[in-house]
Order: structure tokens, then C-alpha cells, then sequence
């Protein structure tokens, strides 16, 4: 699980960017504090061809990426 | 076109209107928005420096703000917080700032310029993109100003109230402010028409997370386009705008509010690049970002507005271009005090970038240097 809560934008999707290059074919679960963070994650994702699952929990935000 | 780029093509061209509009109604030249010109110009209307040609309570700055504010409260998206290092932005915020003035004109601004001829634009956006570069690379090697937490309602409420205090006071008591009679701070659109205009712009900007630093950043870091289109967007607009309105003038010499010192108009824009991508935004961004909740980023806008003070308390700003009696080009430029600060941000911002790197890294990229 990544915890990219606090991070200010560009790190979230940085953060995404090293779990996908080191684990390609994995499913990765990440949590970000903003809806910002959680589309800029999603545009990344889809542009590497992984689709996005999200759900807003307390203000926050679980996200899950996968093939 | 993807939903969310088509938000930032629509924010991007609404930008470049808004910016023509106000120009038409009496902005200075190529300055529709300049964040950094406009907190300048606020910071003098309050007493802060005493440039008297730089002085006017900029509805654009509020109007920002509020509009961040309401498009986040509406969605949902208003959240405080803060925490992430807020010394080190304010010092980055203030030599973001510096830069800015000595190229005068934010990333924004030089966007416009650009859209309206003025080449010397072309030499900040190159010196603008050396610095994104800059700032990208110790972002890899994994830079971070830490993480923001969650904060109270009333710290991430600070620069929206300190906008509406600030409107208020101007409407109720505008001889307490310092307003320019002659000079750039003296041309200005209607102020309450330019407040209406500032809040859809900031509106647009909270929902479209319009970024000038963002769009290269992501282009060079993750190949992404999404955010670019909306730079290219206003620079699209600007330029038809300008020729339709005959306003279009390509050059270097004398353009408006510009200096035509090239050195110094790349540098500038070098440490607006750099700063901009370590603070995770650019000016404008920043005043977003005060808007929806962001502790952090007020701070940041603090910050710009010391850098305006020390700009023109210390005579740091450029001048512009300028003709002598004989009519013979002068070209502006900054002062050595000038050129010192730049190189002192320099400085600064290495340090800040290698301090904030993880340790290991940290002690590797120092041990480099010294050898």
C-alpha cells in the first residue's frame, strides 16, 4: 500500500510511477487526501493501461490500479 | 478529447479571453494577470514597499482566491492543511518572487507577453523550462518537502478571509490604501468588473488544476500532455486575440512593462522554474491551492509578497525598457543588488534542494561536489 496522503503534487503520481516500473504486472493499492492527487493518478494509470478503482473513505482517498 | 483535458483546454482559453478583456478595459500591456506583478502591486497598496508607480489593491489577486474557494467548497474539495515544510516555501515563495520581478512577470505573464510579440518572453520561457528541468531533477532523485497534514478549518481558511478582508477594506476604506497615479499600478480595468472576471478564472483554474510549471513538469517526468494544453490554450488565444485587436507587435525592444536584457530575463525565469517545481506549483497554482484549504501555499503567497518587498525596497525589480531624450533605446535590465538577489537564490535554492533530498542521497550528491 502506498501512502501518498500530504504529498503535494507531482509526488503522489511519482510515487504511483515507481511501484508500476519496479512491479508492472502487479495490483497496487494507494491512498491520496485529494481528489486532485486521485485524477492525476488516474490519467497516469490509464496512460500506462492499468484501470483504476476508487473509494473515498473518510475524506480519503483508496485507490486500486490494476492490468 | 478526454473529459479532464477538455477542462483544461476550455480553463486555458477562458484564461486568454479574460486576460484580453482586462487588457481592453485598462490592464497595462501583455499584463491581463501577472500574479506576481498584481501581489506587488498589492504589497505596495498596503505599504510594503514604496514604489509609487506599483501600488493598486488588485481585484484579480481576491478574485482568485474567492473563486478557488467556492468552486472547492462546492465540490466538496475544501480542505485544510498544512505542515509540509512551511519556512522553507515562504523562502522559496519569496525568490519565486524575485525571479518573477526581475523578468517581470510571472509564468502567466510570460505566457502573455509571448502571445502578445514580445520576444524577450521567449528567452524567459527557455530560461523558464531550464529551470523545470532543474527542479525535475532533484524531484528524481527524490525531493520532497514532506508530507502536509490535516489541519483545522480556520488555518486552511486564512487567504480566503485575508481576500475578503482585504475587499473589504478597500470598498469601505479606500484612503487607507497607497494607490499608483501614474505607472503600471495606475492602469487597471474596472475593479469590480475585474473582480467578477477573477472569480470564474479561479473558479475554472481550482476545477481544471491549471498549472504554467505543471505542464512541462509532467510533460518531462511522465510524458503527459494533460496539463501543457492548457499553456498552449492561453497562448493559442492570446495570440488571435492580439492580431484580431492589432495588437500584436513581435520583438525585443521596448515591448510593454519588459526589459530586453536577455541574460537576466532567462535567469530570472531559471529560479521561477526551479522554485515553482520544488514548491509543487506555479504562482498561480499556489493562489489555488491557498484558496481550497492549502496551509502551505498561503504561506507560499506570503512568502511572494516579501519577495515584492524586498524587491523594490532593496531595488531588485528590472526596469523596462526605456527611450533617452534623444530618443535612443535605453535597455532596462536589473540592478547589481539585482542580479546579487538572483544569484543569492541560486544559492539558496541549491541548498534547499539538496537538503531536502532523502539522507543518503543527500550526503552521495554533497560528497560529488566536493570531489
Amino acid at each position: 500500500m502506498i501512502d501518498a496522503r500530504g504529498y503535494s503534487c507531482p509526488m503522489p503520481v511519482m510515487m504511483v510511477k515507481k511501484e508500476l516500473d519496479s512491479h508492472p504486472d502487479g495490483k497496487i493499492e494507494v491512498m491520496v487526501d485529494s481528489r486532485c492527487s486521485r485524477d492525476n493518478i488516474e490519467i497516469f494509470a490509464k496512460s500506462r493501461g492499468y484501470s483504476m478503482e476508487a473509494v473515498e473513505e473518510d475524506g480519503d482517498y483508496h485507490l486500486t490500479l490494476h492490468k | 478529447m478526454k473529459k479532464v483535458s477538455l477542462l483544461v483546454v476550455i480553463s486555458g482559453v477562458v484564461v486568454g479571453l479574460a486576460a484580453l478583456a482586462l487588457t481592453f478595459m485598462g490592464n497595462p500591456a501583455n499584463m491581463g494577470f501577472c500574479i506576481a506583478c498584481f501581489l506587488r502591486d498589492i504589497t505596495g497598496s498596503v505599504g510594503m514597499h514604496a514604489a509609487a508607480k506599483v501600488q493598486y489593491v488588485r481585484p484579480e489577486i481576491i478574485g482568485l482566491v474567492l473563486g478557488a474557494c467556492i468552486a472547492a467548497i462546492a465540490s466538496g474539495e475544501f480542505k485544510a492543511k498544512s505542515g509540509s515544510s512551511p519556512a522553507t516555501r515562504l523562502v522559496l515563495g519569496a525568490f519565486v518572487m524575485i525571479g518573477a520581478l526581475t523578468f517581470l512577470g510571472c509564468p502567466l505573464r510570460m505566457v502573455l507577453r509571448l502571445g502578445g510579440g514580445d520576444a524577450n518572453a521567449l528567452v524567459g520561457l527557455i530560461g523558464f523550462v531550464i529551470g523545470v528541468v532543474i527542479g525535475v531533477f532533484f524531484l528524481k532523485r527524490g525531493f520532497s518537502l514532506k508530507r502536509a497534514h490535516a489541519a483545522s478549518v480556520q488555518e486552511g481558511s486564512v487567504m480566503p478571509l485575508v481576500s475578503v478582508g482585504l475587499l473589504l477594506l478597500f470598498i469601505l476604506v479606500p484612503t487607507l490604501f497607497k494607490l499608483s497615479e501614474e505607472g503600471p499600478g495606475s492602469m487597471h480595468a474596472p475593479f469590480f468588473i475585474a473582480l467578477l472576471i477573477a472569480l470564474v478564472v479561479g473558479f475554472l483554474a481550482q476545477k481544471s488544476r491549471l498549472c504554467m510549471v505543471g505542464g512541462i513538469r509532467d510533460l518531462i517526468l511522465f510524458k503527459s500532455f494533460h496539463l501543457l494544453v492548457g499553456f498552449i490554450a492561453i497562448l493559442v488565444t492570446v495570440v488571435i486575440g492580439n492580431l484580431i485587436l492589432q495588437k500584436f507587435s513581435w520583438g525585443f525592444a521596448m515591448q510593454p512593462i519588459a526589459h530586453s536584457n536577455h541574460l537576466w530575463n532567462l535567469l530570472g525565469m531559471v529560479l521561477v522554474g526551479w522554485g515553482s517545481v520544488l514548491l509543487g506549483g506555479c504562482p498561480l497554482r499556489q493562489l489555488i491551492l491557498a484558496g481550497e484549504g492549502n496551509g502551505d501555499s498561503a504561506v507560499t503567497v506570503f512568502g511572494m509578497i516579501i519577495g515584492a518587498a524586498f524587491s523594490h525596497n532593496f531595488g531588485l525589480a528590472g526596469n523596462p525598457d526605456s527611450l533617452n531624450d534623444a530618443k535612443e533605446l535605453v535597455v532596462g535590465g536589473i540592478s547589481t543588488a539585482g542580479k546579487v538577489a538572483v544569484l543569492i537564490g541560486f544559492v539558496v535554492f541549491v541548498v534547499i534542494s539538496l537538503l531536502n533530498l532523502p539522507k543518503q542521497q543527500a550526503a552521495a550528491e554533497t560528497e560529488k561536489e566536493a570531489a
